[in-house]
């Protein structure tokens, strides 16, 4: 996770606001660094985490969060990380039968389906246990990235249904916190919008504000 | 030696329901380490395919695209696991040179290819490829081209234009002995022994389209599918992806499809707004991502992108890609006639570099670039712009400019009469030293404080002497 980006939304991992829904969104440019850094925060911040990853290879986020100074493959071992590597799976729905309903079953189908069988999953990886030992703190849902389900046949009103129940399950009956990307047109803001420059190096990402760039100045 | 990571194995992903289970999971971007646990080595254990390198970023393996400038623009190669879309040229005259430099490439390196088309069978494709230009001939040849072509002298520290000091140099020659990217001679055939040792697989659509190879029920395009399908194939008959215990492969797939989206693949993309498969496309890139994150292969892809009729398919293209390389050809167009382009042949945008496995990647510097077709070789330089261009009107040859050196202060003895510049701007450097006069020196009083600028004393006694050095002070 990025400090520098912690204290401009005011935030750290031991007070982080539940029962949010985040959209990041990148025009023209690449935001992935922002599923970086929230992945690694909210893993920092002993959350359970469902990353349904679409775009990218488990290990790419692996090797970029080890940068940051989580482990994937460590949390995914101890349960805090439930990932769906969306383009192993898509591979193995397409050139073979499932006996199972999977979760990216829509990319069998013809016309154009719904989502419900990704749901189902995210809903069954983030239901809490009920063991009784409260191991994490709160569970967050974590999609990169949505407009790949555009890319895929689905239609418009199935992601945004998705979305909707997602959101109504998550951070309403769960309590949770939902973190999407998608490139787009960059939505507006409905209270405060703040606007900062940013400049991604190996490890952090700095941010400035307009005009106060050290390269400038 | 080209050395690379090895490809551990990562253990199956635990408590998920829908995760198949495979035996042995080849990912191609590990990055060197000691190996899992079961065996005894001490320390990493190092495999060299060749024709590959380790990328000086992040350790990922890449592999050349044929052309060594062009590598130098995509941070050092094309990386093992990822796609190269090719936006075509308008004529698609060009980007079937790309695609088969590409493909010369993997045959040099003894690369196993497969290469889809629609158009042309792949045998006759391979027949066409451009030889290699070996090391000991390829200086000789290349040394009369680069006669006609006068490059700026980058020894001479330029003056006003110092910014253009810094930008990197494109290499635009064979370097000696270099065994990851190789140049070819676009005038000669590949020599017939290298194509029939090579190991390579053919999809000619109109061939298999009618062919009964089991297909899983999916709603691509019957083209799309069977192309899949073959790929998918190859990749596990021949261990491509480690899952095959019977093949330990060690060597890289280069997979070429020519055309794809073109209306003979089936695809309705580039005839229609809103065609009745206008996903198919964008499914095909991804399961093609799928598959080829999971092995070791590379993937180049040209598709005429102009003809697609609805933008929105085309970002999501570009996202469903790695690399996306664009070629813009001057023919028929109004930059044809723009003197700042008369020596070349075309544009080429890079338009997306991947950030793999890293927050930051290796993006060019150099926007402006510019590729010509010369007889032999297949160059691409950066255009210089109109600032050098504009310089060269502000500043007509025949007069004398006082400057200010880069980085010195105000004062005096800082400006400089610079010979040198006007010789640069000047189209004929001759005329130029031979115009210019001086106003009378300026007298020197007795205090010494104020010298006379350095001038062009070239006239003094009536023979033309050297330009004097830079503070120099008259006798």
């Amino acid at each position: 996770m990025f400090v520098e980006l912690n204290n401009l939304l005011n935030t750290t991992p031991d007070r982080a606001e539940q029962g949010k829904l985040t959209l990041l969104c990148d025009a023209k440019t690449d935001g992935s660094f922002l599923v970086h850094h929230f992945l690694s925060f909210y893993l920092k911040a002993n959350c359970k985490v469902c990353f349904v990853a679409l775009i990218q290879s488990f290990s790419h986020y692996n090797i970029v969060g080890q940068k940051l100074g989580v482990s994937l493959t460590v949390a995914r071992e101890r349960g805090q990380l439930v990932f769906l590597e969306g383009l192993k799976s898509a591979v193995d729905v397409v050139f073979q039968a499932q006996k199972e309903p999977h979760p990216l079953q829509f990319l069998r189908e013809a016309n154009a389906g719904n989502l419900k069988p990704l749901f189902e999953f995210v809903r069954e990886a983030l239901k809490p246990i009920d063991s009784g030992e409260a191991r994490w703190t709160y569970p967050v849902l974590l999609v990169d990235d949505i407009s790949v389900l555009l890319s895929l046949g689905m239609g418009a009103v199935a992601v945004l249904d998705f979305i909707h129940y997602c959101r109504a399950t998550v951070c309403w009956e769960l309590k949770l916190r939902i973190l999407w990307r998608r490139p787009s047109q960059p939505t507006a803001q409905r209270d405060q919008s703040f606007t900062y420059q940013y400049k991604i190096q190996d490890k952090s990402v700095s941010f400035f504000a307009k005009g106060m760039s050290p390269a400038v100045l | 030696m080209a050395a690379v990571a090895t490809c551990g194995s990562s253990a199956g992903s635990t408590g998920s329901a829908v995760a198949t289970a495979s035996k042995s999971n080849v990912t191609s971007f590990q990055r060197r380490g000691p190996r899992a646990s079961g065996t005894n080595d001490s320390g990493p254990r190092l495999v060299s395919i060749a024709g590959t390198r380790p990328s000086v970023r992040n350790g990922q393996l890449l592999v050349s695209t044929g052309l060594p400038a062009l590598d130098q623009l995509l941070g050092g190669g094309l990386a093992v696991g990822t796609v190269l879309l090719i936006e075509e040229d308008k004529y698609n005259i060009y980007s079937p040179l790309l695609f088969k430099y590409f493909l010369a490439e993997g045959i040099v390196n003894g690369h196993t290819l497969l290469v889809a088309s629609t158009k042309e069978d792949p045998a006759n494709i391979l027949q066409e490829l451009p030889a290699p230009l070996l090391d000991d001939k390829c200086k000789k040849e290349f040394d009369e081209d680069v006669y006609n072509h006068k490059t700026p002298e980058s020894n001479i520290k330029m003056k006003i234009a110092w910014r253009y000091q810094l930008l990197p140099k494109i290499e635009i020659g064979p370097v000696s002995s270099s065994r990851f990217g190789h140049y070819y001679d676009a005038s000669k055939r590949m020599p017939q022994e290298l194509i029939e040792a090579s190991n390579w697989h053919g999809f000619f659509l109109p061939e298999k389209i009618s062919s009964t190879l089991k297909v899983e029920p999916c709603s691509l395009t019957p083209g799309y599918t069977k192309l899949l399908q073959f790929i998918q194939n190859i990749i596990y008959e021949e261990g491509f992806d480690g899952s095959n215990p019977q093949k330990k492969q060690r060597n890289i797939l280069r997979i070429g499809i020519q055309n794809l989206g073109s209306p003979l693949w089936g695809d309705d993309i580039c005839c229609a707004e809103n065609g009745g498969n206008s996903h198919s496309l964008t499914k095909f890139l991804y399961v093609l991502r799928g598959l080829l994150r999971t092995s070791l292969s590379a993937c180049i892809i040209t598709m005429p992108t102009h003809l697609i009729q609805n933008k929105a398919v085309i970002a999501r293209v570009t996202n469903l890609s790695d690399i996306v390389v664009g070629l813009e050809s001057f023919i028929g167009s109004e930059k044809e006639t723009n003197p700042l382009y008369k020596d070349y042949h075309g544009l080429i945008h890079i338009r997306q570099i991947p950030r793999l496995n890293n927050l930051i990647c290796d993006e060019s510097d150099v926007k402006d670039l510019a590729f010509k077709l010369k007889r032999k070789l297949f160059t691409i330089e950066w255009v210089q712009d109109n600032y050098l261009r504009q310089e060269r009107n502000i500043y007509p040859p025949g007069f004398s400019y006082l400057l200010k050196q880069k980085d010195s202060a105000w004062g005096e003895g800082s400006l400089q009469h610079s010979t040198f510049l006007m010789s640069f701007l000047a189209k004929a450097t001759a005329f130029a030293s031979r115009l210019v006069r001086h106003s009378e020196p300026l007298k020197q009083n007795g205090s010494g404080r104020i010298r006379q600028a350095a001038g062009p004393r070239l006239w003094h006694d009536g023979q033309r002497q050297e330009a004097p050095g830079l503070l120099g002070i008259p006798p």
